[in-house]
């Protein structure tokens, strides 16, 4: 065992991504143990509390995905109990999870990020779908992405090629979220770019290039191994994976994040980074770009993580 | 865009994505089944799943049969058995079915399965044909759409109402498939409180539909899990009775005992069952001798019958709660089936309304059940979904089903927002 203590993993909750997020926590929690770490894994749930309180682990680790592990809900909870934990602080996850915050956020630091729009359902219902429709087909164009304003794992995200395709996807965007953020869809090569910070600021890892199958990086491309090819580094010029690498960090610096984030991008024919989202709890199973992206950088999982606790461990000795 | 083939590498995560069959392409991770990670969490009433109330067994008993069993026989219980099965299991068998108007069951003409799911497996595996016609109700078993789906069967349903199948569609579905020169091989029917639509079909019915396949040459088999499950006491007259040479009977233990056990069985005219027995052998060589004999045991010592009639009324007071429920609840337009046994209810709902895109809403709402598209191959069965009754005391009901009205009613009104939009031409910016 090593001098951290008992780190404590926290996975699954309530949320749509609840299964992808203990199949996280389940690999994590077997890297830590192989290295020697006292790890835990727990779910979330009505008997988290007490046992925090109980028995108090010397470092969290939150790899809860979706609301509540993502939007800062967690976090905000150690900080009541005063642990530390690995990862942003709540506000940061609060502006990070939210997909137009984060874009209009990483505009204002100068990177490029496809045009959107962003409503409530209300909006529809009380404005009228039809007109509000029409507009945004005139405003954005076609082909279009709704996707929720907050989530992941492509839960309640649809493209549309046509106008008569807006509400159905839209309808289906509100099963996840009651906000949507429609986005001009930008052909060219998606990427996800992983940020690491032990402590000597952010470092971008190797872009890894998603390529799937079908064509579509859905649920079933993101979760079914083999249904997607990951080329690592992307097979992008070299000025084109530095440009998204510094976007990437931009993005992280900028949101106010720390230890570890995901950048997604679509590269565009032009070869610019277009940003589309930001994740403060990155996926770690064994179809998830991030681990993929240290492997390939040569760092091992279960070593990032661990200097990744100790830094928490240290931030909360020195407050 | 400047792109540098040469630099890429490719991480595997499956390596042997190119070699899986043809029949496996449709077995990648899903949505729904992520949305029902999350409904089996205690939090959320669950309507979806169609698990038995096994909470509701005498646990001692089960304890002191398996003790028993150890102790008298265990070196035969802990030993292979035959791909058949145990025989003193096949004529308890036999006196269960008789219980459901089957008289002339002999022990020959059973073979054990792991659960009738395997039966059909099974089945499928010495009928089917890729391309070959299976015909079922629509909506049917999810599970068995499955099934035909990994041998490559083309389903083909036929609609159902409150009597259940539908004699005429079903000999204008046949006439339709000779014409295309199709090949029919199975009529797959649960008849008795189906699932997932609850809906019993009747006596006439079962004659009539007997009578079309038999002069088909189409082999039907009676999926009966539920059969001894009626609210009126009575099992209802299984179809197998009235045709032993057309009909391979599929019973279990999953619902009248315990799904844990994993036992089911074939009944089937006695050339088809020589043939499941060999495909049970190259299947899994022998059922566990454990279970079976412990299910034996139990069904020779305990009080089995007395133990069903308590499943019968708890499982009564609960479709009573649903029922009773969705008739203070639910918002004009939705209606259900009044099932008379078994565990399932089926809730269409009003025009436009997708259940499937409707389920992330509920289960945040905190509340699941199964979208009606999984019930059908062909896509059929947005607007309805399957309720299931049995698992969930009745309070717990009532409080899934108002939760469900709530959500439905949003949904509605989401629906009503966007279903008028029309597609206009407006200019581009």
């Amino acid at each position: 065992m090593t001098d951290l203590g008992r780190v404590l993993v926290l996975a699954g909750g309530l949320s749509p991504e609840r299964e992808v997020s203990l199949r996280s926590g389940r690999r994590l929690r077997d890297e830590l143990e192989r290295v020697g770490i006292d790890a835990e894994l727990r779910d979330v749930d009505g008997s988290t509390l007490p046992t925090l309180a109980a028995a108090r682990p010397d470092v969290v680790i939150p790899v809860l995905h979706g609301a509540s592990g993502e939007d800062g809900t967690i976090r905000e909870v150690l900080d009541l109990f005063g642990l530390p934990y690995v990862g942003a602080a709540p506000v940061a996850c609060r502006a990070a999870f939210d997909k137009a915050t984060a874009k209009a956020t990483a505009s204002a630091a100068g990177i490029a990020t496809p045009p959107a729009v962003t409503l409530p359902r209300e909006a529809f219902h009380d404005l009228g779908a039809a007109a509000l429709i029409d507009r945004l087909v005139a405003r954005l164009g076609l082909p279009l992405v709704v996707k929720p304003r907050a989530g992941g794992s492509a839960f309640g995200v649809s493209f549309v090629e046509e106008p008569g395709q807006l509400a159905e996807a839209l309808m289906a965007c509100f099963g996840y979220h009651d906000w949507a953020l429609i986005e001009r869809a930008v052909a060219g090569v998606e990427i996800a770019v992983g940020i690491l910070d032990t402590g000597d600021g952010p470092v971008a890892l190797p872009a890894v290039e998603i390529q799937p199958v079908s064509g579509v990086y859905d649920y079933a491309a993101r979760y079914t191994p083999g249904a997607t090819a990951f080329h690592i580094p992307a097979r992008l010029g070299q000025d084109v994976l530095r440009a998204a690498a510094a976007s990437a960090v931009t993005a992280h610096r900028v949101l106010g994040l720390r230890d570890l984030s995901r950048a997604d991008f679509i590269i565009d024919t032009d070869g610019t980074a277009q940003f589309l989202e930001v994740n403060v709890a990155p996926g770690l199973t064994d179809t998830s770009t991030w681990p993929m992206a240290l492997h390939a950088a040569g760092l091992d999982l279960a070593v990032a993580c661990r200097d990744l606790a100790a830094a928490a461990s240290r931030r909360l000795g020195s407050r | 865009m400047n792109r540098d083939q040469g630099t890429g590498g490719t991480e595997p995560t499956d390596r042997w994505w190119d070699s899986y069959a043809a029949r496996a392409s449709g077995m990648v991770a899903s949505e729904v089944r992520a949305l029902f990670a999350v409904a089996s969490r205690p939090e959320i009433v669950s309507l979806a799943g169609g698990m038995p109330a096994v909470d509701a067994l005498p646990l001692d008993a089960v304890a002191s049969t398996v003790a028993d069993l150890v102790t008298s026989r265990g070196p035969v219980a802990l030993q292979y058995g035959s791909a058949q099965g145990d025989p003193e299991l096949r004529a308890r068998i036999c006196d269960v079915m008789a219980m459901e108007g089957i008289a002339d069951a002999h022990p020959d003409n059973v073979v054990v399965t792991v659960g009738s799911q395997q039966a059909l497996d099974l089945l499928t595996r010495v009928f089917i044909d890729p391309g070959d016609v299976v015909l079922t109700e629509g909506p049917t078993y999810v599970t068995a759409i499955n099934t035909f789906a990994a041998y490559q069967a083309r389903v083909v349903h036929i609609s159902m109402d409150n009597d259940g199948l539908v004699p005429d569609a079903l000999r204008e579905t046949l006439s339709r498939l000779a014409v295309e020169g199709a090949r029919v091989k199975l009529l797959y029917t649960v008849p008795t409180f189906q699932n997932p639509a609850g809906i019993t079909l009747t006596a006439p019915r079962r004659a009539e539909v007997l009578d079309i396949c038999r002069r088909a040459g189409v082999l039907v088999v009676e999926d009966n899990p539920y059969g001894l499950l009626s609210f009126a006491g009575e099992p209802v007259r299984a179809m197998r009775a009235d045709a032993p040479d057309d009909v391979v009977y599929l019973g279990s233990f999953s619902k009248t005992l315990a799904p844990g056990m994993r036992v089911g069985w074939a009944l089937a005219p006695q050339p088809v069952a020589a043939r499941l027995v060999l495909a049970a052998e190259s299947a899994i060589l022998s059922h566990s001798m454990f279970t079976q004999l412990a299910v034996e045991r139990y069904l020779a010592t305990q009080p089995w019958p007395e133990q069903i009639k308590a499943f019968r009324e708890m499982y009564r007071d609960r479709r009573d709660a649903m029922l009773r429920t969705l008739a203070e609840t639910m918002p004009p337009g939705t209606t259900w089936t009044r099932p008379e046994g078994g565990f399932f209810v089926w809730l269409t709902l009003p025009d436009g309304v997708d259940a499937k895109a409707m389920l992330p809403r509920a289960i945040a709402a905190r509340v699941a059940y199964v979208p009606g598209t999984g019930f059908y191959a062909d896509g059929s069965g947005r607007n309805a979904m399957r309720l299931s009754y049995c698992f969930p005391p009745p309070e717990r009901i009532q409080d899934g089903v108002k939760r469900l009205a709530d959500v439905l009613r949003a949904e509605i009104l989401l629906r009503r927002t966007f279903v008028s939009h029309p597609a206009t031409d407006f200019p581009r910016e």
